[in-house]
């Protein structure tokens, strides 16, 4: 019985939560309680959000596409759900990173959000979550935007929820780009509508051949390509993403950073592949001419600046930009392979950065700051913090038997079948720089002594278990997904294979 | 020429304004006024697509064949709801940027957040 409405049950039950999370601290009788049950409600919703995406991915991959259709109205005239294999492998990595950032959130956000807004906290983190998931979910074009949007104003919320007074000014950095991206894509939907009449993604597709000579056409590619480009911070339109994950608290930085670009993505892979086909997207609009000397100046430039930071956080974050433009290189390719490149990418950069923020939100929970020269001697006094920052960074890296490895390889031969030798030695040259500013890090924390600490007074001890534990889930997983491919190969291998047809 | 498409010119028009605005002014206030400009002008490229030459508003009577297009109309209504909320936010921020900077330009925010940085490195 309640199979059958999956799909509308994994956007519901988070929207529905999200209001009555806010009121928790109402039935507490004393606000630290209140506070304790608002998280403890969040960390079930979203548990619940991800048990529904494991069965969403099963009920896909056994039995094909879900189609969902609200309020009983058939497509093209109602709201359709659709979900096929791209779809519930982002739903699973959306989820999956909710939960483990919610396990590990309770301390973390009570040391860094003023107690009366705690529970707000989490209700906007529900609340983005919504929109993260409804993105995915959605078969309608115009419900992307909305969805886009739910999530995007609460995640500009959080972000400026951050304790320096930087992160309201990185959070308004960040609302104009993400509404000027967020309109244009709502302009790029308009002109198609006026095309076609329709704005369910299926019934798109199949009106668009027939559209080829029509400017207009050409002008909503442009207006998509601009829009999701702001939305996913491909470099030159990467602006806010540094500001906004150095100074969000952390674990905003820890969800943000290994979802929200992670959807964009997804919508220019739904967009260009399956709204245009990629035969049009490549062959009559040649992104690619754009979308690869994009990403390998985002690989060399945004790499090269991470390596010049002080603040950890926003070196990863740099990093962050680099890393998508791995993903749009292997998107550039226009072949199968690069695509599922790609998207490997996509699943274990979430898996990694999402790890070494989540080490970024032990270090500042113990020590209040992710100065470099704060990290001198951490290697002794956080050792399982910091251990798990070597393993992660050597996934960022890339060096066998990591997530981070699996996917650089598959992208390095997709540009090699391409005879795309400048592609392939930036992939290469990508990591030589990522060993450089993960270097740095392991550095000053294993080979420096510290100087101020002691005068101090403080002794720095090991964050608590409640952060290490999700913390090596997701070192783990590295591991795993290094070794053991089956899944995350395979599921991404299946979703751009139905994406091609 | 102008006369044909004068609803996309108003909305073009409209458009470039808002975005001059977002792009050249440094005052945060003013900024979200030509973000709002500039969303408005896609809502009126919405609507003027809906209008059909001799439809009525979408309403059921007898006698009339014709109507506009009702869809555009409820999804403007969603975007301007997103567009009301993006304003509100941005504004809320504002006021908070005002109390923790004492100003709403965008240049002395900036030299703040350099002194700032210059300050942290020097004393740690």
């Amino acid at each position: 019985m309640l199979t059958q409405h999956l799909a509308v049950l994994q956007v519901v039950v988070p929207l529905i939560s999200a209001p009555l999370c806010a009121l928790l601290p109402l039935a507490g009788s004393e606000n630290k309680l209140g506070n304790k049950l608002a998280w403890l409600f969040a960390t079930l919703v979203s548990l619940t959000t991800f048990i529904i995406a494991l069965l969403i991915a099963k009920e896909v991959s056994d039995h094909g596409v879900i189609s969902y259709q609200l309020g009983g109205w058939a497509p093209p005239w109602g709201i359709e759900y659709r979900i096929d294999h791209l779809s519930a492998y982002i739903l699973l990595i959306v989820s999956a990173i909710a939960c483990i950032t919610m396990l590990a959130a309770q301390k973390s956000v009570e040391k860094e959000i003023a107690h009366e807004k705690i529970s707000l906290f989490y209700s906007a983190f529900l609340l983005c979550l919504t929109g993260l998931l409804g993105v995915v979910v959605t078969g309608d074009a115009f419900n992307i935007f909305v969805f886009l949007e739910i999530s995007s104003l609460s995640s500009y919320v959080l972000i400026a929820l951050g304790n320096d007074r930087k992160a309201l000014t990185a959070s308004y950095q960040y609302l104009i780009m993400g509404t000027i991206g967020a309109t244009f894509i709502l302009i790029g939907i308009g002109l198609l509508y006026m095309l076609t009449g329709t704005l369910n993604i299926v019934d798109l597709q199949q009106r668009i051949p027939e559209l080829l000579s029509s400017r207009t056409l050409h002008a909503a590619f442009a207006f998509f390509t601009v829009g999701i480009s702001l939305k996913l911070a491909l470099l030159p339109l990467h602006l806010w993403l540094p500001n906004a994950y150095a100074y969000a608290p952390s674990m905003i930085t820890v969800f943000l950073s290994a979802t929200a670009t992670k959807v964009s993505l997804y919508i220019l892979f739904r967009f260009f592949f399956g709204l245009f086909s990629n035969e049009i997207t490549f062959e009559e609009f040649h992104l690619d001419k754009i979308l690869i000397p994009l990403s390998i100046l985002a690989i060399l430039i945004a790499s090269s600046v991470a390596v010049f930071q002080n603040n950890i956080k926003r070196m990863f974050a740099y990093s962050s930009v680099a890393q998508i433009g791995y993903m749009t290189l292997g998107i550039g390719l226009a072949t199968k392979s690069g695509s599922i490149a790609g998207m490997l990418h996509l699943f274990n950069h979430a898996i990694i950065k999402g790890g070494l923020f989540l080490a970024m939100a032990c270090i500042v929970f113990r020590t209040g700051s992710v100065q470099l020269s704060n990290f001198a001697g951490l290697g002794k006094r956080m050792p399982w913090t910091m251990a798990a920052i070597l393993l992660l960074g050597l996934g960022l890296i890339g060096v066998p038997f990591t997530a981070g490895f699996i996917s650089k390889w598959y992208l390095l031969i997709a540009a090699l079948e391409q005879n795309n030798w400048l592609a392939a030695t930036v992939i290469v040259g990508g990591s030589l720089l990522a060993v450089m500013y993960i270097w740095k890090i392991i550095e000053h924390a294993y080979f420096k002594i510290p100087i101020s600490s002691a005068s101090e007074g403080q002794v720095i001890s090991e964050a608590p278990f409640t952060m290490l534990i999700p913390l090596w889930i997701l070192v783990a997983a590295n591991f795993y997904f290094g070794v053991n491919t089956s899944f995350s190969y395979g599921f991404a291998n299946t979703a751009i294979n139905t994406l091609f047809q | 020429m102008f006369a044909d498409y004068y609803n996309y010119w108003v909305a073009i028009i409209l458009m470039m304004l808002g975005f001059y605005i977002v792009i050249s002014d440094a005052n945060l206030i003013k900024k979200i006024i030509g973000l709002s400009i500039f969303q408005t002008s896609v809502f009126i490229l919405f609507i003027s697509m809906s209008k059909v030459e001799g439809g009525t508003a979408p309403i059921l009577a007898e006698g009339i064949t014709t109507y506009s297009n009702p869809l555009p109309h409820v999804l403007i209504l969603t975007a301007i709801v997103v567009s009301v909320a993006t304003t509100a936010l941005g504004l809320a921020i504002i006021a908070r940027i005002y109390r923790e900077y004492g100003t709403v330009d965008e240049n002395i925010i900036h030299d703040q957040d350099e002194e700032d940085e210059d300050n942290n490195e020097a004393t740690g």
